[in-house]
């Protein structure tokens, strides 16, 4: 290896001079550029289809623009016409109420992401900075966790949360996941080791109490890896699908990756409804698009981040 | 996935004791012992929480699954202890077998895609350009759900309309059923979900080819060294670590695909994409084999910490080129 000398350059600020291009830097552009086709295309194309109606589908299915744009399909999904109107346009008759799915996965995912960043960030704190005995065998035991793949005690899990009765509601699908992770309480234990011990000193000799200096100084430092945190276990609760699909049989308690892939399987015996099944898509991704589009720059780095862990 | 499934696997560390990227790092002392009373009452109130979590649904639940394994359990009656019985029936069940293979086979073209795009991909971002904007877009499939991202390609993929259809049937090629054929089913399964996940992965090693020195390709450079030679003598040997970290935690989650199978071809056509969590989920819920379906777990539990260790020793994961 070439001797690592001087400057601890980042990588990014080394290539400032812009080299000629090259048929070589052509072709990796080239080759970006099919990338990021093959990552957008469906995106538009989901868009392109819930505004067609069923009719220009069929007539037109390679027409780049929407055929016969219509708001049916949207319509369709969030339940907002009759049966025999749907019916008449290609829907299945059933109405879903898209809105109540909704809000049931914005209520669970809202749970499980604050309940677990604070119970996750209590333990790591203790992890990291309280004096206690037997504490480097738990929190070997917790990392231990990590190893075991979540398929593994979703069985058991879904037995446990029937004989607590709460099959079938909200609290049911967040509770295994809203106490901690492994890796929450690892990610963020990092962060608290790696706070100078001089900044607890301080707000000790200020007289706060040591619930205190966690409240008031500690959490408020750690606003980037909890908020790159969040941004995360949001993302992850709201896609998840096997668990809530496990526990949920009625409205009361489906969130929108269920509801979709009934609205999917519901599907009218003639033809499958792709303009309201596209509305629908559209829809339940919406959201994480949305917080993306307000959080981009942080998930992006967030996750360099984590990688760097 | 969920927390699961279909989401990331819960990543693991690379390094234990690095700082967040702001902070220096600080000599850790040990823990002034002897010096002061402990935080025992304190600790427990802090930790209560989570150890409820982990110990109601994280540790219970597993050694439950594996009792679980060696009864006969319906969810109405009380599981009844039968011994081996589960393993037994599982070891002479051919569709476990086949399912095992459907899922070996998925893991086989998942992997091998994801991993090779995701290297590109971030070598592209890394030597090409150092835009965010780009690093956005190269995630956005990864804010999408399987469920949506099934369901779209589903669509695009769609045997009579479908763009992907109506484009080879335009180029005069008889159209493929891609979702409704025994034999491309699974590969189409494996490339819609390295689709929504290629971002994401290739972040992570674009995350590892930060760390790796700006000026190594400078002086590589005015040696007179390729893009291509510099790829394969500094990017490789440097990134293997997190390559090899990445590849582990990629590799157990999909070993637990579920979502996409479940939204586009429920198992079929003829047990083609029947991957073994969907089986496992068929019996449980299907048939009501609780016992059955936990055997199943344990035995996917035993094959990812096979493929773990074994993949952990053969990449060194541990080790690292840089320091």
């Amino acid at each position: 290896m070439a001797a690592v000398t001087t400057t601890p350059p980042t990588g990014a600020t080394v290539r400032r001079t812009r080299p000629r291009p090259s048929f070589g830097r052509v072709m990796a552009w080239v080759v970006m550029g099919a990338i990021l086709l093959v990552t957008l295309l469906p995106f538009y194309w989901i868009l392109r289809t819930a505004l067609s109606s069923n009719a220009g589908i069929a007539a037109d299915p390679t027409s780049p623009l929407p055929v016969d744009a219509t708001g049916g399909g949207f319509a369709r999904a969030l339940g907002m016409q009759s049966t025999k109107e749907a019916i008449a346009q290609g829907g299945a008759g059933g109405g879903l109420d898209f809105w109540r799915y909704l809000l049931n996965s914005v209520v669970v995912s809202t749970l499980i992401t604050a309940c677990q960043i604070l119970f996750s960030a209590m333990a790591a704190y203790a992890f990291a900075r309280l004096r206690w005995r037997g504490r480097d065998t738990v929190f070997a035991l917790f990392l231990a966790g990590l190893m075991v793949p979540t398929i593994f005690t979703l069985l058991p899990n879904f037995v446990l949360i029937k004989q607590l009765g709460l099959i079938d509601s909200l609290l049911g699908i967040a509770l295994p996941t809203m106490f901690m992770t492994p890796f929450a309480v690892f990610f963020l234990r990092q962060f608290f080791m790696n706070v100078p011990r001089e900044v607890e000193e301080a707000a000790l000799l200020d007289g706060a109490g040591k619930v205190g200096i966690f409240f008031k100084v500690l959490l408020p430092m750690a606003s980037t890896p909890v908020i790159t945190l969040a941004v995360l276990t949001y993302i992850t609760s709201w896609n998840d699908y096997f668990w809530p699909l496990m526990v949920s049989y009625s409205d009361s308690s489906r969130v929108l990756t269920v509801a979709l892939a009934i609205f999917r399987a519901q599907t009218p015996q003639t033809g499958v409804d792709w303009s309201g099944l596209m509305a629908a898509t559209l829809i339940a991704a919406l959201p994480m698009l949305a917080l993306f589009a307000f959080f981009a720059r942080r998930i992006v780095s967030s996750i360099s981040f984590t990688g760097i862990k | 996935m969920t927390v699961a499934s279909s989401s990331p696997p819960s990543r693991l560390p690379l390094r234990d004791a690095e700082g967040t990227a702001s902070k220096p790092r600080t000599v850790r002392k040990r823990e002034r012992h002897g010096g002061g009373r402990g935080d025992g009452a304190l600790a427990a109130l802090f930790i209560a929480p989570a150890m409820l979590g982990f110990l109601v649904f994280l540790l219970w639940p597993t050694l439950r699954g594996i009792y679980l394994s060696f009864t006969r359990f319906n969810l109405l009656t009380p599981a009844e202890w039968v011994g081996l019985d589960n393993y037994r029936r599982m070891i002479d069940d051919p569709i476990f077998w086949d399912s095992l293979k459907v899922t070996l086979e998925y893991v086989f073209i998942n992997i091998g895609v994801q991993t090779v795009s995701a290297l590109a991909i971030a070598v592209l971002l890394q030597r090409l350009t150092q835009s965010a904007v780009l690093r956005g877009i190269v995630l956005t499939p990864y804010l999408m759900s399987n469920v949506v991202a099934g369901i779209v390609w589903l669509w695009m993929l769609d045997t009579q309309l479908g763009i992907g259809n109506e484009i080879i049937a335009g180029l005069g090629a008889d159209r493929i059923p891609f979702l409704a054929d025994e034999t491309w089913a699974i590969p189409t399964i494996a490339l819609i979900n390295v689709w929504r996940h290629v971002g994401y992965t290739a972040l992570l090693l674009f995350a590892g080819l930060q760390a790796i020195p700006g000026d190594m390709y400078e002086a590589a450079k005015v040696d007179g060294a390729s893009e291509w030679r510099m790829f394969w003598r500094i990017t490789m040997p440097l990134l293997r670590p997190v390559l090899a970290v990445v590849l582990i935690m990629t590799v157990i989650g999909s070993f637990q695909v579920f979502d996409t199978v479940a939204v586009t071809t429920g198992g079929g056509p003829a047990n083609a994409t029947n991957v073994l969590q969907f089986y496992i989920y068929g019996s449980a819920f299907g048939r009501f084999q609780f016992g059955y379906a936990s055997a199943m777990s344990v035995a996917l539990l035993v094959v990812l910490s096979a493929i773990t260790i074994l993949q952990y020793r053969l990449t060194r994961a541990g080790q690292t080129d840089l320091g």
